[in-house]
């Protein structure tokens, strides 16, 4: 942990160097880390969108649940609207900082009422005068995300997928929080549900000026709703640049293999298009490979990449990529 | 828009066309409309459950077996003049000729009484070697195994899930330490430690007097520490399990993202997801115990005479088990009969409400 670093004002959410080791036994006695994020900083302005993109295993979940302190990091700080974040002061936070979880199943309890689980935040911090005004406050969450107040004595199990997840959305809006983790918010829907969800993560921010961090490994979508995107491999950030800039302009290998692999519209614009496959698997977080952790599966790689890790260079225009050949 | 979708007036379909002709659908009727829009009755885990244990009919026999006998101990003591405890009386004389008697019997003095037109109650199930009424004392046998039985349910019960929920929650270095304690408890022999207490609770509590707790003895009293001592540890297991994967759930990931303290996470979100498993462990409890009992009471480390209890009177049966062979019965199909329906409605609980079994 760094005491002497000093955040940035201007941003409400500043991650620096943040790294979460899990202890993994491999024998009796030995225990070795796994990296499932090291070293990774990034900012969010308020009410800005950063996407974070990365294949399966590459510690966006980790980094996600660290910064809302699911996790206590292993090293690294976190600074919400300039004041560290500590087990200290994270109860006060709470309410400023929530998550809407992946699976619209399991991140729903089956035994509460659609009122109860939209309300826990609310009966937890204390904000409500009455229990009317509770029920007012929890329809009115309802109608924001599209539900009907109707449904507000019902099951989670008897929702839909969608509709799951918008009482997820309503759970996470009780409090009026400042920010967001949505932590694959929307994978677990069928595609159609999906833009219906986007819009609505657009709309609400358009409305309550919450900041979002939107993870996903859906390229197209994390650019529909994103201002800026970050690319993560193997738990080192790898690329961080402004939406439109990443998608056109993508510097780090890793990024543009990712971004040829994004599925194209216009059948003619698909066929001109050039594929980069990557060669072999991705390394096992816990026999990560020296230097870059993506050397062993770049094209550019040169001696270089294996000695050491390229730090995060700015390329214009806040274009951070960590290259040494690109 | 409305009348271009208007089922009456489907478009044609075109001879070479090859999608499919719109006007072999049918209309729905107003029936049908409705359905779609009306969605299935809200229906919650609780009623879900209890609808598929009314369809259970070997539970449903349990419960309707049990509820009899419950209120059989309830009312017969009501109903029946006798006492578990003193020998029959005729017309204010001790009757001692009214030993070992065949049930629906009467003896000498009895039947003169009756003669001169007294009105005896039947001895249902005949008379013990001391001449006291047997169908009573089976009655007062049963109360006593039944209260053994739940009570030391509830002692299992509520250390066990307190224990559990705590080890399971914490994890880590708590969940080992705790774990270890119960391995250590697992290992001790549970008929050594009640035989063990029993005398050194005889020494130390001097009971006097005809308190409930004198009267059931030193020997039960010992079985209910032993019970709260010993037997809570396959409840915690069983609880720790539970809310082991109950954990990993991200809806209490959600509850601490929400702020919530762990005591509210417990109570709110993990145990009513493992409360089926509890209750059915409760009643599958219940039988163990009362088998213990009777177990202890038949080799003579269960209540204090008079008091009679099902395994006590089975024991005291088989000295004359040739001749008298109903006193051995009538105790033992009452032992039977609690433990089976118990072990049946076990059963029913975990087919009924156990997630794992679901369809």
């Amino acid at each position: 942990m760094d005491m002497n670093y000093k955040p940035n004002p201007d941003y409400l959410v500043e991650v620096n160097d943040l790294k979460m080791y899990f202890p993994v036994k491999t024998g009796f006695f030995k225990t070795i880390p796994l990296k499932a994020a090291d070293g990774v900083s990034f900012a969010i302005r308020p009410g800005e969108t950063l996407g974070l993109v990365g294949e399966s295993g590459c510690g966006k979940t980790t980094v996600g649940r660290a910064l809302i302190r699911l996790y206590k990091p292993t090293d690294g700080d976190i600074f919400f609207e300039g004041k560290r974040v500590e087990d200290k002061n994270i109860g006060a936070l709470r309410k400023d900082m929530q998550m809407v979880f992946q699976d619209p199943y399991s991140s729903l309890n089956p035994r509460m009422t659609v009122e109860d689980i939209i309300g826990e935040p609310l009966d937890v911090h204390k904000l409500y005068t009455s229990r009317a005004d509770r029920r007012d406050k929890i329809l009115n969450l309802m109608e924001l995300v599209g539900l009907n107040a109707e449904h507000a004595t019902r099951y989670a199990h008897e929702f839909s997928g969608g509709q799951r997840q918008r009482i997820g959305i309503a759970r996470a809006l009780a409090t009026e929080p400042k920010f967001i983790v949505c932590d694959e918010a929307v994978s677990a829907l069928d595609v159609s549900i999906q833009a219906q969800v986007i819009n609505m993560f657009e709309d609400l921010q358009n409305k309550l000026g919450v900041a979002y961090l939107f993870i996903a490994h859906d390229l197209l979508v994390v650019h529909h709703i994103s201002h800026r995107i970050a690319v993560m491999y193997l738990g080192k950030m790898v690329e961080t640049a402004d939406a439109d800039e990443l998608n056109s302009n993508p510097i780090h290998p890793y990024t543009q293999s990712l971004l040829s692999a994004v599925p194209y519209p216009d059948p003619n614009v698909a066929k001109s298009r050039k594929r980069i496959i990557l060669e072999g698997d991705v390394p096992s977080p816990l026999n990560m490979p020296s230097g870059c952790p993506f050397r062993t599966r770049c094209r550019f790689a040169t001696e270089q990449c294996a000695q050491e890790m390229p730090p995060l260079t700015d390329r214009g225009n806040g274009h951070l990529t960590a290259c040494w050949n690109r | 828009m409305a009348d271009k979708y208007d089922a009456d007036q489907m478009p044609k379909k075109n001879p070479l066309s090859l999608q499919i002709d719109l006007q072999k659908f049918e209309k729905a009727t107003d029936e049908e409309k409705r359905q779609a829009d009306v969605m299935s009755e809200s229906t919650t885990f609780f009623r879900d459950g209890m609808r598929k244990l009314r369809k259970n009919p070997l539970a449903m026999f349990s419960i309707v077996v049990l509820v009899l006998i419950i209120l059989t101990i309830i009312i017969a003591p009501v109903v029946v003049p006798y006492s578990y405890s003193d020998i029959i009386t005729v017309n204010g004389k001790r009757d001692k000729t009214a030993t070992n008697m065949a049930p629906f019997k009467y003896s000498k003095l009895e039947q003169q009484y009756i003669d001169e037109g007294g009105k005896v109650f039947p001895h249902i199930m005949g008379t013990d070697e001391l001449g006291r009424d047997y169908f009573i004392r089976v009655i007062y046998g049963t109360r006593i195994s039944l209260i053994v039985g739940v009570f030391a349910s509830i002692i299992v019960l509520v250390i066990g899930v307190l224990y559990g929920s705590v080890s399971g929650y914490f994890g880590g270095k708590v969940d080992l330490v705790m774990m270890r304690i119960v391995d250590v408890i697992y290992s001790l022999p549970d008929l050594l430690m009640i035989i063990l207490l029993s005398v050194v609770l005889n020494e130390v509590l001097k009971f006097d007097g005809n308190g409930v707790l004198a009267r059931l003895g030193t020997n039960m009293i010992s079985l209910f520490i032993v019970f709260g001592l010993l037997y809570w540890v396959g409840m915690a297991r069983l609880v720790r399990g539970q809310i082991l994967t109950i954990k990993k759930n991200e809806y209490v990931l959600a509850a601490q993202v929400s702020g919530a303290k762990s005591s509210r996470i417990i109570r709110k979100h993990i145990l009513p997801n493992c409360i089926s498993v509890i209750i059915i462990s409760a009643a599958l409890q219940i039988p163990s115990a009362i088998f213990t009992e009777s177990f202890l009471s038949f080799i003579s480390l269960g209540v204090k005479a008079p008091m009679p209890s099902l395994g006590s009177l089975a024991s005291a049966a088989r000295s004359g088990i040739t001749t008298y062979t109903y006193k051995l019965i009538f105790p033992s199909l009452m032992i039977g009969l609690i433990t089976l329906s118990f072990n049946l409605l076990g059963d029913g609980l975990r087919d009924a409400f156990d997630p794992k079994l679901r369809r």
